[in-house]
């Protein structure tokens, strides 16, 4: 088996010559645990020792009874360890770092979901790990940098360019090309150069694989419709792999729709007609950019989403139209994020509540007999400063304001 | 080709060669042509051109601010391929692009080297363009005469060496140490053993950039490479003594000799 280096056009490896070699061996490490059965055997060990897997695949009662459609499921990845997917991919390519012998690892952060991850890992497996994280979302994911820090990482806040997760991914990369020797880059999602968006969507492939294991066992059918957010695509890619040849269910992709597409406010990359093809941080994609090529800021009230590019496999996957895709603004995301917090007491990551959002909208026209997955790819605790913002919520300000008066004396 | 003869003959006289590099558009058109005046009068023999990108990979702090000022303030591909083609119009030296293999991309690649051949354009920098990517891009170029220059990194095997120099033309870009452009670079032993395997992997002349700043840097180029490229200092200098600079830093570099 070799890694894919190009799905339809999309992909590729645009990596300075200073790499070449780094990746050539990283490739070579990929290749060995991808074909070596032992490693899925002590993947899946960790996963369910040190995380929290399987997660479980949560019936929607309320919900479902709210919308008087569709029975909705939810796939709980919020209940993995650090609270995300993340961890998925994080885990499967520290056991790599090790079997490569390196003693330090790097990372790029938008939620910061991805970085606490990196940390932890870090901490467990005895690596240095440094963070790179755009300085806005420092600012949006406070909670996160505050862990980061607490287990031994060093958060570095990037101010350059839209100080946001492709900035980051730039400073991690220009790390990377001076520190190869001893470090490997946890790229965070199925985006940047061949193997990255294989590689990862490979370790993201055991959400899929439980999932319908748990479908069947609770439903007795595949589900009609599979809904993920996207943001680089790797929860998404994580979910919609194992079900790509099953006829009887559609995937449906959730993007960033920020104050609206047509605001020019969001980070919609394959809904919209506002991107086009690319290539920048090492691989070719549909990117939110300008006639000239310079890329455009982004928007959304999701730090996770918040990216200009998206996955090439799923580029690939849109382009045959293998999944559909649709876009959630900011404040419908806040909507859906209350509705489910109140129907079911579960708090969803403003990233994962975009594919909540969708759901919502198309599950009372499906039938009461028909399932439907919302990938729940985190949860929302990270956000509390955010959302609390967002509901203007009067006493959590008193609360904020009151604290900073102790720390001013 | 082109520019590697332009390159031979010019060594044929001196001892080693200057390169140096501007962002286009940063801090301004009017500050790039005065800077590239003073750089012409007093010696440098290749001026590489970077059309600025939004995502510099390989840049680091000081370039990577020029190019994204440059593209605050407004700067355009169509205004950079303007500049560049009064810049060929105006000297002889040979000038070249840099710039990240999107705006490239985005602009219509055939379409870019034609405009940059019939400017008079000589040369091609990508560092983000592997051969594995760029092949049948490389070999356009050379149809037109123009060089695309290959990069080596003290990270590349003998191997690799000999198979980038297959696709390249011009010379070869060797950067002094691994990492982005700007920090000062040790020409130390593994240097000379770095650039030694460069020399033996090609018949090509060697330019040496990353992190030469001074007439120090230079002179420990002389013998084991043909051309020196000094990027982020002279930013640096623009930065904070304006154009008029640029002429004596350039005379310090090349230890004082003058080709006019
Ligand atoms: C909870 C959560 N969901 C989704 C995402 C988006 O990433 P991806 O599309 O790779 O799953 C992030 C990224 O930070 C995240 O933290």
């Amino acid at each position: 088996m070799h890694t894919r280096k190009y799905f339809g056009t999309w992909g590729g490896s645009f990596i300075p010559e200073a790499l070449h070699e780094t990746f050539q061996q990283l490739d070579a490490a990929y290749q060995q645990i991808r074909n070596d059965p032992a490693f899925w055997e002590e993947y899946l060990h960790l996963m369910s020792t040190y995380s929290c897997r399987p997660t479980p695949l949560t019936y929607a009662e309320n919900l479902s009874k709210h919308f008087g459609g569709a029975q909705i499921y939810i796939k709980r990845e919020d209940l993995n360890h650090t609270g995300a997917h993340k961890a998925n991919n994080v885990m499967g390519q520290g056991l790599l770092v090790k079997r490569m012998g390196k003693t330090r690892v790097i990372a790029e952060t938008g939620a910061g979901q991805h970085g606490l991850a990196t940390a932890t890992m870090a901490a467990k497996f005895g690596f240095d790990c440094a963070v790179y994280m755009g300085e806005e979302d420092v600012l949006r994911q406070r909670p996160n940098v505050f862990w980061m820090e607490k287990m031994g990482a060093t958060v570095i806040p990037v101010k350059d360019g839209s100080k946001t997760l492709k900035d980051a991914i730039n400073e991690a990369f220009r790390d990377w090309v001076t520190n190869m020797d001893t470090t490997h880059y946890v790229f965070g999602t199925a985006c940047g150069p061949a193997p990255f968006p294989e590689m990862v969507s490979w370790l993201q492939s055991i959400i899929g694989k439980e999932a319908a294991e748990q479908i069947l066992a609770q439903h007795g059918r595949l589900p009609r419709r599979i809904y993920a957010c996207v943001g680089g695509g790797s929860n998404s890619l994580g979910i919609f792999q194992r079900f790509l040849d099953e006829d009887e269910t559609e995937l449906v992709g959730v993007e960033a729709g920020g104050l609206g597409l047509e605001s020019g406010l969001h980070a919609a990359r394959l809904v919209g007609g506002d991107a086009s093809p690319g290539i920048a941080q090492g691989y070719k994609t549909m990117f939110l950019q300008n006639s000239d090529g310079q890329m455009r800021d982004t928007h959304s009230v999701s730090a996770g989403l918040d990216y200009i590019g998206v996955s090439p496999i799923l580029a690939d996957l849109w382009e045959k139209k293998a999944v559909r895709f649709e876009a959630a603004t900011d404040s419908e995301v806040i909507e859906a994020l209350d509705l489910t917090m109140k129907k079911e007491g579960i708090i969803p990551a403003l990233e994962s509540a975009h594919a909540f959002v969708q759901a919502f909208k198309e599950a009372p026209d499906l039938a009461r007999d028909d399932a439907v997955i919302i990938n729940m790819s985190g949860r929302g605790d990270k956000d509390i400063f955010t959302i609390a913002h967002a509901y203007g919520d009067p006493s959590w300000q008193q609360f904020i304001i009151s604290r900073a008066r102790q720390y001013e004396k | 080709m082109q520019l590697e003869q332009a390159i031979r003959s010019k060594k044929a006289g001196k001892e080693i060669l200057l390169m140096t590099h501007i962002v286009l558009g940063y801090p301004s058109f009017d500050t790039n042509r005065e800077v590239i005046r003073e750089m012409v009068e007093n010696g440098v023999d290749c001026i590489e051109m970077q059309i600025p990108f939004s995502e510099p990979m390989a840049d680091g702090p000081v370039i990577l601010k020029a190019n994204q000022d440059s593209i605050a303030s407004g700067t355009t591909i169509r205004e950079c391929l303007d500049f560049g083609a009064e810049m060929c119009a105006t000297y002889e030296i040979p000038f070249l692009y840099m710039t990240y293999f999107n705006v490239i991309f985005k602009y219509g690649e055939e379409r870019f080297l034609d405009k940059a051949r019939d400017a008079g354009i000589q040369g091609l920098i990508l560092p983000d363009l592997p051969p594995e990517e760029g092949a049948p891009f490389m070999a356009a170029a050379r149809q037109r005469g123009l060089a695309p220059i290959m990069i080596f990194s003290p990270t590349s095997t003998d191997a690799r060496m000999r198979s980038l120099a297959d696709f390249g033309g011009g010379f070869v870009y060797c950067t002094a140490r691994k990492g982005v452009t700007g920090r000062h670079s040790s020409l130390d032993a593994d240097f000379a053993n770095y650039l030694n395997r460069c020399r033996q992997a090609t018949d090509l002349p060697l330019a040496v950039g990353f992190g030469i700043q001074n007439r120090a840097d230079i002179e420990a180029l002389i013998g084991v490479a043909d051309m020196g490229v000094v990027g982020s200092q002279t930013i640096k200098l623009v930065d904070e003594q304006g154009s008029a600079a640029v002429g004596r830093f350039i005379r310090e570099l090349l230890g004082g000799r003058r080709s006019h």
